[in-house]
C-alpha cells in the first residue's frame, strides 16, 4: 500500500468531486427548484462514486461501502488520513 | 446516521512542528467558535426546525463541520508530533502537554475547555439561523485572527480552505433565514386577514 504518484492524483481527485458535491447539497437545500444544479450535483456523485470504487479496487477502501470481497481487511491497516495520507 | 470516508475534505501536510501555532489553533477545536461547537450547535438546532430545506441545511453543514474538525485536529496532531521535552519547554506547550501528553483534547486557545455554553440551541427558526449565521462570521474573524498570527505555507493553505467555508455557510444560513423570514411574514398576514374576516 505504498503511497504513489497515481494514488496521490486519484485521492486529489476525489477531494475535488467530493468538496464539489458538498457544495452543490447545501446549495440544493436552500435552491431546491434549481433543476441545472441537480444535474451537476448528478454529475459530480457519478464522478466521486467511480473513483471511490476505482480506488478501492486498486489500494483500499476509504468508505466500507466500497469495500470488496477480494480486499483482505485493509480499512484499518492502510494510513489514517491525520498521519499525512490525506 | 454517519459513514465515515478515511480522507480529510482538503489536505493537511504539515512537515515543520510548531507547538506554539497548535496551541492557538486548537481553539478552532474546542474553542467558542470551533467546529465541534458549530456542528453540535447545528445537528442539535435541526430537531425543532419547522422548515424540511432548513432541516436538511442543519444537516449537511453540521457534517462538513465534522469534517473540519477532523482537519483541525489533524493540523494541532500534526504540529505536535514528536516534540522532544526541550521544545515542550521552550514553546511553553508544557502546560497542556502536563494534563494530555501530545493528545488531542477540545480546549480553546486560553486553555478553557470545550462548552455547550458557548452556542444556543432556542427553537425557534429566526433566532436559531441568526445564531448561525454569527456563529459562521465569529469562526470567520477566529480563521483571520490564525491567519495573522501564521505565515507558514503549509498551515495558512488548509486554514484559508476553512475560513472561506464560513463565508459559504454564512451565505446558506442567510438564504434559510430569508426563507423562514418570509414564510413567518406570509403567516402573519395571513392570521391578521383571517381575523378581519
Amino acid at each position: 500500500m505504498a503511497c504513489n504518484m497515481e494514488q496521490t492524483k486519484l485521492l486529489n481527485w476525489i477531494s475535488m468531486v467530493s468538496f464539489a458535491a458538498t457544495d452543490m447539497a447545501e446549495y440544493l437545500d436552500t435552491h431546491p427548484m434549481d433543476n441545472e444544479a441537480i444535474d451537476y450535483f448528478n454529475h459530480l456523485n457519478k464522478l466521486k462514486n467511480q473513483a471511490e470504487r476505482d480506488y478501492a479496487a486498486n489500494y483500499g477502501p476509504l468508505t466500507l461501502s466500497t469495500f470488496t470481497p477480494e480486499n483482505r481487511w485493509c480499512w484499518s491497516l492502510t494510513p489514517w488520513p491525520w498521519e499525512g495520507g490525506m | 446516521m454517519w459513514n465515515y470516508e478515511k480522507r480529510l475534505q482538503y489536505p493537511v501536510k504539515i512537515n515543520q512542528t510548531n507547538p506554539k501555532a497548535a496551541m492557538f489553533i486548537i481553539s478552532q477545536y474546542g474553542g467558542p467558535d470551533g467546529e465541534l461547537s458549530a456542528s453540535m450547535r447545528y445537528l442539535a438546532q435541526r430537531y425543532t426546525m419547522p422548515y424540511n430545506e432548513v432541516q436538511g441545511l442543519l444537516t449537511d453543514i453540521g457534517t462538513e463541520e465534522l469534517a473540519h474538525m477532523e482537519m483541525i485536529c489533524a493540523i494541532v496532531y500534526q504540529l505536535t508530533k514528536n516534540l522532544t521535552p526541550e521544545e515542550i519547554k521552550s514553546s511553553g506547550f508544557d502546560k497542556y502537554y502536563v494534563d494530555h501528553t501530545l493528545a488531542l483534547w477540545p480546549q480553546a486557545a486560553g486553555g478553557l475547555p470545550q462548552n455547550a455554553v458557548e452556542y444556543q440551541s432556542k427553537g425557534d427558526p429566526i433566532t436559531d439561523l441568526f445564531e448561525d449565521m454569527a456563529a459562521e462570521q465569529k469562526a470567520r474573524t477566529t480563521y483571520d485572527n490564525i491567519l495573522r498570527l501564521i505565515k507558514e505555507p503549509e498551515i495558512a493553505d488548509p486554514i484559508r480552505f476553512l475560513r472561506e467555508r464560513e463565508i459559504v455557510h454564512f451565505q446558506r444560513f442567510g438564504e434559510a433565514n430569508r426563507m423562514a423570514f418570509f414564510t413567518r411574514v406570509c403567516y402573519n398576514r395571513r392570521k391578521t386577514q383571517e381575523r378581519r374576516h
